[in-house]
């Protein structure tokens, strides 16, 4: 069954600003999507026209089936949001916003306390529940905002870039707890600007820019498409100018360290034989940047050339 | 959802509300407890003695429902537009509207919460009258029914400034240009048999003097208008704003984009 089926969709606003220019898509159930764009290509437009926070101009939206324009309330049951930005009574405790949001949902309030407390623990919030919610710091509030988003146990998570300013360590234990939601059958739409966050988490991606989607298709057939992959190599001993191989760009970034740009039907083997060869000895190498990041650019760059 | 899904969604905003209302009770609650003493004090007891009797009663009994209405009036609306205003300029709002709830669920809820609070107030005014005169209720289904009536119409006219309003300053002007010279001129104070015939005439297109006068006949048995009109009147313009709000929140004015 299809999690969210958007159909030529479309959204102009009254300043006249064309949000979305008529794009459809599909993420089935108990998938990890990516929905990635650069800033103001339409991403949060259409989380909150799934959501139903913003009207639609033209086309339809349904969730489990469920109409969003037609079937409002049976839509939004199956959905839980955790937004961009930070949208709770700052002066309410952790545990009534949670408690009171499940309320909204029609749930009874002992269930919604066990829920309540069950998310806040997991989410590692329970020792702040009844502090305000002011007094958070921007990691717990961002971590407040899911565990309100769960306690309706919804079929499809919506993430508008849950981690944005949180740490590190943060990060990785939000995504701990969200790839263990979707393993338990939770379909999870994620917008992030961490494109290693996607690439590490998300199965499907679309990629929106300008208001279209500029690509939609399953994470490792996109990573496919990278045709040219850069290294940084950092060497043992130093150089005065770069060395030419056939088929290769090298740049220099300093005298100790090398930018390859490697075609994908060069081996990576070839690359360090034709280096060996020339008494070049490489300590480390990286990514230049992470495989998606890269191909990312490359497709807004097209994108913005077009 | 189901009636019973919409009536936790219901309490849940209710008890919202109230929790609201309580933590907050020195902005809520207390301030018209000090402003109607004072009028007692002013106009009650130092100016009305030398007034006299008005509509048969001493000028302090006769103020009396007046002034709880007043407090009424002003408590069940600045509720609805400081709550509902507050959760939109603080995005909460948006935990309502990603929410199944029904719009009609959403405006009783907010709707309940400021008669909750138009109750408390006006209940606390009656005590502090209680210390200055004697009230013995003349119809007491009148006196509780237009009492919340017209908290209702004036929690859903405020739920009306709410949706429209974009900053602060927007929840300020209809109380302060509107509805405090309609309350002053509504029959709090006086009775609109003093007025010339022409301000009589124009008085009777002032929505608020038919509730006060409701209000007071139902606790000291006499009033400028009739009863009957007054229910009328006060019902009509529950209706008129029942149908703009669920209008505005259906279409979602001011609150989805």
């Amino acid at each position: 069954m299809l999690a969210l089926q958007v159909q030529n969709l479309t959204k102009t606003y009254a300043n006249g600003v064309e949000a979305l220019k008529g794009i459809s898509m599909d993420v089935e159930e108990g998938d990890f999507f990516a929905l990635l764009g650069p800033n103001g290509a339409g991403k949060s437009t259409l989380i909150g026209i799934v959501s139903s926070l913003v009207n639609c101009t033209s086309g339809s939206i349904r969730v489990f089936g469920a109409s969003v324009q037609r079937e409002r309330s049976r839509a939004m049951t199956y959905i839980g949001l955790v937004p961009q930005e930070l949208n709770f009574n700052q002066f309410e405790k952790p545990i009534e916003i949670v408690v009171n949001q499940a309320g909204y949902y029609g749930i009874h309030r002992k269930t919604a306390l066990e829920r309540a407390e069950k998310y806040l623990r997991q989410l590692q919030l329970w020792d702040k529940h009844d502090k305000p919610a002011r007094s958070l710091s921007g990691g717990m509030k961002r971590r407040l905002m899911i565990a309100r988003a769960m306690v309706n146990e919804p079929r499809l998570l919506i993430l508008d870039e849950p981690t944005a300013g949180v740490d590190i360590e943060i990060r990785r234990s939000m995504w701990e707890f969200i790839r263990e939601i979707n393993e338990r059958g939770t379909t999870v739409i994620l917008t992030t600007h961490y494109l290693e966050e996607a690439e590490q988490l998300c199965r499907n991606i679309a990629i929106i820019d300008h208001g279209n989607i500029i690509e939609n298709t399953d994470m490792r057939s996109l990573l496919a498409k990278l045709d040219i992959e850069t290294f940084v190599l950092d060497l043992r001993e130093c150089l005065e100018q770069p060395p030419v191989l056939e088929g290769m760009e090298i740049m220099m970034r300093d005298e100790y360290t090398l930018e390859v740009s490697l075609p994908r039907r060069k081996s990576v083997n070839a690359l360090f034989a034709e280096l060996d060869h020339r008494g070049i000895h490489v300590v480390s190498m990286r990514n230049k940047a992470n495989r998606l990041e890269e191909l990312f650019l490359r497709l807004v760059d097209k994108g913005q050339a077009a | 959802m189901s009636g019973h899904l919409n009536w936790i969604g219901y309490r849940t905003i209710v008890r919202k509300e109230i929790t609201r209302i309580l933590r907050i009770w020195g902005q809520t609650v207390v301030p018209p407890a000090i402003t109607m003493t004072l009028y007692f004090i002013v106009f009650g007891n130092l100016i009305g003695r030398r007034i006299g009797e008005m509509g048969g009663f001493d000028y302090m009994q006769f103020i009396v429902p007046g002034l709880v209405m007043m407090s009424v009036i002003t408590s069940s609306y600045g509720n609805i537009v400081s709550s509902f205003f507050g959760a939109k300029f603080g995005r909460h709002i948006e935990e309502l509207l990603i929410s199944p709830l029904p719009n009609g669920v959403i405006l009783a809820g907010y709707v309940t919460g400021a008669l909750a609070r138009g109750l408390m107030v006006g209940g606390v005014v009656i005590l502090v009258s209680l210390f200055f005169t004697r009230l013995e209720v003349q119809h007491p289904l009148i006196t509780i029914s237009v009492l919340m009536l017209t908290a209702v119409v004036f929690a859903m006219a405020g739920m009306v400034n709410a949706i429209f309003a974009q900053k602060f300053d927007d929840i300020a002007i209809i109380p302060t240009f509107v509805l405090t010279p309609l309350t002053y001129l509504g029959g709090v104070f006086y009775s609109i048999g003093l007025l010339p015939e022409f301000w009589q005439k124009v008085s009777a297109f002032n929505p608020i003097l038919y509730m006060v006068n409701g209000f007071r006949f139902g606790i000291l048995g006499v009033s400028d208008v009739s009863i009957g009109r007054a229910y009328v009147i006060i019902l009509v313009f529950a209706l008129l704003l029942f149908a703009t709000c669920m209008t505005l929140l259906n279409r979602g004015t001011g609150l989805r984009s």
